[in-house]
């Protein structure tokens, strides 16, 4: 699986952690639409920590898509409330 | 896909997608896709370029306030030493307020350097990400009749085109922080050229008199200059220093 973190580049993760991934981001939906910003900035760095602990950055010349994109790392509570809504990371 | 990324590469991937599906020469097709990522990347040199006139003056701004506090700290001495306490009081009022904007300038400052590293290091990685797609392309170009060769070059055009796409979103990122610093910069600027800050110092009224008796005290102080050094030295001891602690809270 490849994701990619918007202004950090792709990374190949292990088709496991999209489940995990996809839960982190439905609740970061929830508490985004609840306006819970701790809760948000917290299941966001864990989005995060996911992709830094099991991904492989891709080199530079590798042209694929990628299945998951996240948000830049410094979203703003703001933006995520316009950005985190509705379904999951992982279109049906 | 709800990602901030996401809608903005849905776009363009489409964009490129449909592009393949019309073509009726693939090679031609590929060329052209080639060409529109070229120009992307010229555009990201100008959105470069942008960031870095905004950080040149927002720096030329923070010059011109280190100046202006230089200048208030001036004029409160000078003040004081005439015996015009809360003219002095006034001027470190300004000379504090506009140190607290020369903080904030810095932060700014700061903060476009960093969009700058960010812009560049994104920059050089679709560049090489086009050339990549160039070589691709020539490849599939000289065997393009397997119709597995078209859905590689498809999977690479998609691929160039998210990255394309994440930056074209750090760039619309980088422009709005850069717009918000630029009306920022604009309103700094314009208190500064009325000469008043009473928004958060609340003055109240009366600025205009003091801004001009804090000037004419400047023109004036060159001819009273020896004068005031004068009284200074003669009041020796319980004059100046004391006096501008007292002005200093």
């Amino acid at each position: 699986m490849i994701v990619r973190v918007s202004g950090e580049g792709q990374f190949r993760l292990p088709d496991e952690d999209a489940e995990r991934l996809n839960e982190l981001d439905n609740a970061a939906v929830a508490a985004a639409e609840a306006g819970d910003e701790a809760r948000f900035k917290d299941l966001w760095a864990q989005m995060l920590e996911v992709v830094a602990a099991d991904g492989n950055s891709l080199g530079d010349d590798e042209l694929v898509e990628s299945d998951i994109i996240l948000p830049p790392r410094d979203i703003t509570f703001a933006e995520a409330q316009g950005e985190f809504t509705g379904e999951g990371l992982i279109p049906d | 896909m709800p990602g901030l990324g996401g809608r903005m590469s849905t776009v363009i991937k489409a964009k490129i997608s449909r592009l393949l599906d019309k073509s009726e020469d693939p090679g031609e097709t590929l060329d052209y896709g080639y060409q529109k990522q070229v120009e992307m990347l010229q555009n990201v040199k100008k959105g470069i370029a942008d960031v870095v006139t905004s950080k040149k003056r927002l720096q030329m701004q923070s010059q011109k306030l280190e100046q202006q506090v230089v200048k208030l700290d001036t004029q409160a001495r000078q003040a004081l030493s005439q015996g015009r306490e809360e003219l002095a009081r006034t001027a470190l009022e300004r000379k504090t307020l506009a140190q607290t904007e020369l903080q904030s300038l810095d932060t700014q400052v700061k903060e476009l350097e960093d969009q700058q590293q960010k812009l560049t290091d994104n920059e050089a990685k679709l560049r090489t990400k086009i050339e990549q797609f160039r070589t691709k392309k020539e490849v599939i170009k000289a065997q393009y009749s397997a119709a597995e060769a078209q859905v590689k070059i498809s999977e690479a055009a998609s691929g160039v085109g998210e990255e394309m796409a994440d930056l074209g979103l750090a760039m619309q990122r980088a422009e709005e922080k850069t717009e918000t610093m630029r009306a920022r910069a604009g309103a700094v600027e314009e208190l500064e050229a009325a000469g008043t800050f009473d928004d958060i110092t609340q003055l109240g009224s009366g600025q205009d008199d003091i801004d001009k008796q804090l000037s004419e005290l400047t023109s004036g102080a060159q001819v009273d200059d020896e004068l005031a050094k004068m009284k200074a030295e003669l009041g020796s001891g319980g004059g100046d220093a004391p006096a501008l602690e007292e002005g200093d809270k």
